[in-house]
């Protein structure tokens, strides 16, 4: 055992107080200037801003022209200064950069669209708020009806059960085509039937009113035997809400004129394309996604095979088929607008996209979840709808809106293959002489910019904002 | 007795119900009946109508228009090209011109999306907001509207051709495009190719030896100096031998436009600026997320077994980062190179603008010419993933998991 080896003789002299950690000084001595490296880089980002937001706010604000009515406002020769961003150039294309050719009289009808859009989306958007499952029924189903009739216009002039007959007729006949013999003449009768019902209708003078009048009756009266009272009031709603909208939108006479899509434009493509693309292709992606994880070979096969083609082709080559191929594979006598067509081949590549997604969530779902609804004597799709489903599309939804977003970014492509959305519209706006000055580019780029990059943004945020919440059990 | 009594009768049936409708059984089995059918309808279908379309329509069918003369000009081609060459020729200069714009894009796409994703990384407040700002901008405009940015907005604001901004007397950037010397091989590019080759494959023996010697008895070999010295010397070695191994022909302007050196069109340049910043966003993404895959223990580790900064980098973090790193950013390559084909939009002729495009219209083969372009970017995507699981499937090999 040694003695005590050391004892101090003298006061050790205090040591300095430590180096400020917080606060602002603390801040930038320890994120910014920490050691020699850092305050290179320190120095090269100041800079860099510096020769960035320096140039681009003179050019937006300051150096910018608000007011004038031609190109001659915009020319610095006639300013006698530097010209920044030519602001009147954008006001002057503005209804064009929303609405492109849509008649300037019905333009109410696309204000009106967007209105509702907004109002049955904000809610859905918002999680506290109560009645999702109704809120999003009547954003999935009731808006694009509603939307379809405001944008396009026109009528009905028939309801579900004169369609219904005519194709069981239609039918009937192929089936007779091919040689197969029906055990009677069913379609004749069915024929009869349907023009009994059509004279009818015609004999009380609102054909439309009296076969509605029929499906609802028709169809309440399945409900309440099959579904029970509940069930039962939520059709009959339904249906009263289904009448209010024929009533309003004077679907029974004729509606509200027609305006072709060829017309359409600007804003209201983008986001026609975009819409429709993403709830189209979400019943595609389930079931794709489904079919991905199926235990039957062949629809297994069937769905990989669907997915890779898809994922594996750019969209531009998705578009040059919708335009060219698909009007050849369609029999003669039938076409479709330019429009629907881009709609479909959307739809089918942003489904095989979702598709992935949708996947990833349902592989996210132990094991255990179907198990035990299979103990319970659940079937297959009851499981599936039931338990599997709605667990896994909560578990997507941040990857859905990415997809959206992506789907967004994507509808610039329709330009190419002559529908004129928002990049569209610009390019077309550029080509007025009148306008023609050295920073008209510029500003026309600025303007959609800002669009495109407020609507992705957003979105992007409020992907965080869900996945924040979703994952709220995992923070500690 | 029991035991011929507890042997599953329906063996056979089961067996039977299993191969036909795999998991789901016979339901299994009436679904996929259905589904073929309901397939061999669509396509036939699809056959008759398409049929019956291209008859009224007078279109001839069939790839025999593939060997007919085009005719139409190309305005940047790798391959020797003419307007009396055929439409299989037009296809695989735009072939070439996809995989020339996909390629320089996929390069200059990986350094600038390395860099801004280690930016990111960084300890220094501001470069990591910079580098932020860069990825949530870039990746929220559409890379169309970049694209046309690039086109119309910049590169079209460049100067004349006169006045344009040039480097040494070789190097021109003007609106006319890119100019810059074309090397022209001379006989001495044999063997400087060649000794290349050599250094190359002397550098990877070196490399493998000295991992060798240090996975053995844990000495480390400087190799450095010696891969230095092959990767120099013997190129130059062949020069003080055989001569300069080419020569360059300078752009000289003549008119209103360069001639000779080698020319980029200002589309090259904008779909290649505009591919490789738009792709860069993402892989930033990916390197970060790599990057924070690895969990801070590691590196920890590597540094209390007294290895430097530079070898825990080097032989600890990125290994297991580019684990992570490596599926995604083939995908970010594989989307570059099917982005490439909005070329269209600004005329670079690319395999979707002369072919899919201009030879469409002029032959009007809508269903061959759609098909072989999709066909050939399907190719390229299946191939790459295809490399890619083999990959994958060699990683999880070898790290034992």
């Amino acid at each position: 055992m040694s003695e005590t080896a050391y004892v101090a003789g003298a006061m050790i002299t205090a040591r300095d107080a430590p180096v400020r950690s917080t606060g602002l000084v603390g801040f930038v001595r320890g994120r910014l200037l920490n050691s020699p490296t850092n305050i290179l880089l320190t120095a090269a980002s100041i800079l860099l801003l510096w020769f960035t937001i320096v140039p681009l706010t003179k050019f937006l604000l300051v150096d910018a022209v608000w007011h004038g009515s031609d190109r001659s406002a915009c020319l610095p020769e006639t300013l006698g200064r530097p010209v920044g961003a030519c602001w009147p150039f954008v006001q002057a294309k503005f209804s064009q950069f929303i609405y492109g050719f849509y008649p300037e009289s019905e333009r109410w009808r696309v204000d009106l669209t967007f209105l509702i859009g907004a109002l049955v989306l904000l809610p859905l958007l918002i999680p506290r708020l109560p009645g999702k499952t109704t809120n999003a029924a009547v954003f999935f189903l009731a808006f694009p009806v509603v939307a379809f009739f405001l944008l396009y216009g026109g009528g009905l002039d028939g309801f579900g059960i004169g369609a219904a007959i005519e194709a069981l007729a239609i039918g009937a006949d192929h089936l007779k085509a091919w040689g197969i013999p029906l055990a009677s003449d069913a379609h004749v009768y069915l024929a009869l039937l349907h023009d009994w019902l059509r004279n009818q209708g015609d004999a009380l003078g609102s054909p439309v009113w009296f076969e509605f009048g029929i499906v609802a009756t028709f169809v309440s009266l399945v409900i309440l035997a099959a579904g029970g009272i509940r069930a039962f009031v939520g059709t009959v709603a339904t249906f009263a809400a289904t009448a209010v909208m024929i009533a309003a939108l004077r679907l029974d006479h004729g509606g509200l004129p027609i305006v072709p899509t060829g017309s359409w434009g600007g804003l209201l493509v983008t986001l026609v394309v975009a819409t429709t693309g993403i709830v189209a292709s979400m019943p595609v992606g389930i079931a794709l996604a489904l079919g991905r994880r199926s235990g039957i070979p062949l629809i297994r096969i069937a769905s990989v095979a669907f997915i890779e083609f898809w994922r594996g082709v750019p969209l531009i080559t998705v578009l040059f088929f919708a335009t060219y191929m698909l009007p050849l594979f369609l029999p003669g006598n039938f076409t479709i607008d330019g429009l629907l067509r881009v709609l479909i081949g959307v739809a089918l590549f942003a489904g095989a996209y979702n598709a992935e997604v949708i996947r990833g969530g349902l592989a996210a779902i132990p094991r255990g979840q179907a198990e035990a609804a299979s103990a319970l004597g659940l079937s297959w799709w009851r499981t599936t709808r039931l338990i599997v489903l709605p667990q896994a599309l909560r578990h997507v939804i941040p990857g859905l809106v990415n997809s959206f977003i992506a789907l967004l970014k994507d509808t610039s492509l329709v330009s190419i293959v002559a529908l004129f959305d928002l990049l569209g519209q610009l390019r077309a706006a550029f080509a007025d002489p009148e306008w023609s000055s050295p920073t008209t580019l510029f500003t026309g780029f600025a303007f959609t910019g800002i669009i495109y990059f407020v609507l992705c943004f957003g979105m992007s945020r409020y992907s965080l904002f869900v996945e924040h919440r979703l994952n709220a059990h995992r923070r500690s | 007795m029991t035991g011929e009594a507890r042997r599953p009768p329906l063996m056979l049936r089961a067996k039977l119900r299993r191969a036909l409708g795999g998991q789901a059984g016979w339901s299994g089995f009436a679904l996929q009946v259905v589904l073929v059918v309901a397939l061999a309808w669509i396509g036939h279908e699809i056959i008759d109508n398409a049929r019956d379309n291209l008859a009224t329509q007078k279109i001839a069918s069939g790839f025999g228009f593939l060997w007919s003369t085009a005719g139409f000009g190309v305005s940047q081609t790798l391959i020797p090209y003419s307007e009396s060459d055929t439409y299989l020729r037009v296809l695989l200069v735009g072939l070439t011109n996809t995989l020339a714009v996909s390629i320089v894009g996929i390069i200059f796409a990986t350094i600038i999306g390395f860099m801004v994703g280690l930016g990111r990384l960084s300890s220094n407040w501001l470069l990591s907001r910079i580098a932020g700002a860069y990825v949530e901008l870039i990746r929220n405009l559409p890379l169309l509207f970049q694209i046309l940015f690039w086109y119309l907005a910049v590169l079209a604001a460049l100067p004349q051709p006169r006045q344009s901004i040039n480097l040494f007397d070789s190097v021109f950037l003007s609106n006319r495009g890119f100019g810059m010397p074309k090397p022209i091989g001379t006989e001495a590019l044999a063997p400087f190719a060649i000794a290349i080759g050599i250094a190359l494959l002397l550098v990877v023996a070196l490399r493998a030896i000295s991992q060798r010697v240090l996975f053995a008895t844990g000495r480390q070999i400087v190799i450095w100096p010696m891969v230095l010295a092959a990767l120099i010397g013997l190129p130059v070695l062949t020069v003080f031998i055989f001569g300069k191994p080419w020569t360059l022909d300078y752009p000289v302007l003549r008119g209103f436009n360069f001639s000779g050196g080698m020319r980029m069109v200002p589309e090259f340049a904008a779909l290649a600026i505009a591919l490789s910043t738009y792709s860069a966003a993402f892989i930033a993404e990916i390197v970060r997320a790599g990057v924070q895959s690895v969990h801070k223990g590691q590196p920890e580790a590597g540094a209390s077994l007294g290895l430097s900064r530079g070898d825990v980098l080097r032989l600890i973090v990125v290994p297991q980062a580019m684990r992570v790193i490596l599926p995604p950013l083939t995908n970010q390559y594989l989307n570059l190179t099917k982005n490439s084909s909005l070329a269209v939009a600004i005329g670079y002729p690319d395999l979707v603008s002369v072919f899919a495009g201009t030879t469409l219209s002029q032959t009007g083969q809508a269903i061959e010419i759609v098909a072989i372009t999709m066909a050939i970017y399907l190719a390229i995507s299946l191939i790459t993933s295809a490399l890619m699981s083999v990959y994958g499937w060699r990683m999880s090999r070898s790290m034992g998991t």
